[in-house]
């Protein structure tokens, strides 16, 4: 499931805590600012095999869970 | 064949500007940038035009190769902020210092050391030259909008050079360049030509910073690898890196992709900001200086820029 995925290249990213991360979470929650999510995308670009646009709005993990999904469409 | 380095040499301008002094001019503060960046303070050419600063670098250079001007047989000057678009800094550098060589610039923002040294390369092996000064030199300071607080406290201002011997101490270099002006491009001049029809942008540096660091990170991890490759070395036998300084995170990123130990990572950045082209020259001539390397060290430049080019090399340290 894509939110595992993500949670897991979080917590291997900044060591955040899985069980405190929802699709509500936001990327400033987890004290990532905009230079962390770049490095993020750039992760989750290479675990799912996507190119991520980075003009696409991205403020909680659910925006970038449902960016992956449309993405592997 | 193809070159070994003979000496280095920079330069820097007498001012110096805090994070806490830019806070004084926009909306911005020492903690948010050095997060951020790792940029602390940062040098300005108010004082001096970029030229003289240039021409002391490459008499540095020249001083520490231990040759005279007039032994020069071609002056190569990476620059994209030359105090004038022509005459190019490399004719300005050739007379202040009393130089009699060809001199002509290359236009590759900040990677334009990398294409210099390419060009320098091709030169060698032509047979023709057997001494090349490269100069890299910019003042960025000329092409921000120093109401933007998103790129204006990112930049500093410097010279560095080389003087090449032919050798063949290049053990291996790489150049891209994918044209695209909207993630980072600063408009030439416009002047007043009675017929212009196209609206005029404004004149200053304009940059996508989430784009050109993501650009940055996948750069410099496939070119450092590929030079690696084609030098048939692997990343542990490389002694040091010398990243193009344009974000402390963009250089803490690409060394844990490629996994190689933080300390072979050499940076400046702290001191200088994003000095554009000198970055990487500005690295050699303070490790040389400080007797860092020793012979037969190998060195992984790698930079990236406008462009969007990106550049990179093994060389030996022959010194």
């Amino acid at each position: 499931m894509t939110l595992d995925k993500v949670k897991q290249i979080l917590v291997d990213y900044n060591g955040c805590d899985a069980s405190e991360i929802t699709k509500e979470t936001t990327f400033e929650a987890l004290g990532l600012d905009s230079l962390d999510t770049v490095e993020l995308i750039m992760s989750f670009e290479e675990e799912f095999g996507i190119t991520i646009d980075m003009s696409e709005g991205m403020k909680t993990i659910g925006d970038i869970v449902d960016i992956i999904d449309n993405a592997k469409k | 064949m193809n070159f070994s380095i003979l000496g280095t040499g920079s330069a820097l301008p007498v001012c110096i500007k805090t994070n806490d002094d830019l806070s004084k001019i926009v909306d911005t503060n020492d903690e948010w940038i050095s997060t951020r960046t790792g940029i602390k303070e940062r040098r300005i050419c108010g004082e001096e035009p970029l030229s003289d600063i240039a021409s002391v670098a490459a008499s540095n250079a020249l001083e520490n190769a231990g040759i005279n001007a007039a032994d020069l047989d071609l002056i190569i000057c990476a620059t994209i902020s030359g105090d004038y678009i022509t005459p190019s800094l490399a004719c300005i550098i050739q007379s202040k210092i009393k130089a009699t060589c060809p001199a002509f610039d290359v236009s590759a923002a900040c990677t334009g050391f990398i294409y210099a040294l390419d060009v320098a390369a091709g030169y060698f092996a032509r047979g023709k030259f057997k001494k090349i000064l490269i100069v890299a030199a910019d003042a960025m300071s000329k092409l921000i909008d120093w109401k933007d607080r998103a790129t204006c406290v990112l930049f500093g201002d410097a010279a560095g050079a080389v003087v090449l011997t032919a050798g063949d101490d290049l053990l291996s270099i790489k150049l891209t360049a994918t044209g695209d002006a909207t993630a980072l491009s600063a408009p030439n001049v416009t002047g007043n030509c009675p017929f212009g029809q196209i609206p005029q942008t404004q004149p200053y540096l304009s940059m996508n910073g989430q784009e050109i660091y993501k650009f940055a990170v996948s750069a410099m991890c496939n070119d450092i690898t590929d030079v690696v490759n084609e030098a048939g070395l692997t990343k542990d036998q490389i002694d040091y890196v010398l990243p193009h300084q344009a974000n402390i995170r963009i250089i803490e990123a690409a060394q844990k992709r490629l996994k190689m130990a933080k300390d072979k990572y050499l940076t400046n950045i702290k001191s200088y900001g994003n000095t554009s082209a000198v970055s990487i020259p500005l690295l050699l001539d303070d490790a040389n200086r400080s007797g860092k390397f020793k012979k037969g060290d190998l060195l992984a430049l790698s930079a990236f820029g406008a462009g969007l080019t990106t550049g990179a090399c093994v060389i030996r340290w022959n010194k």
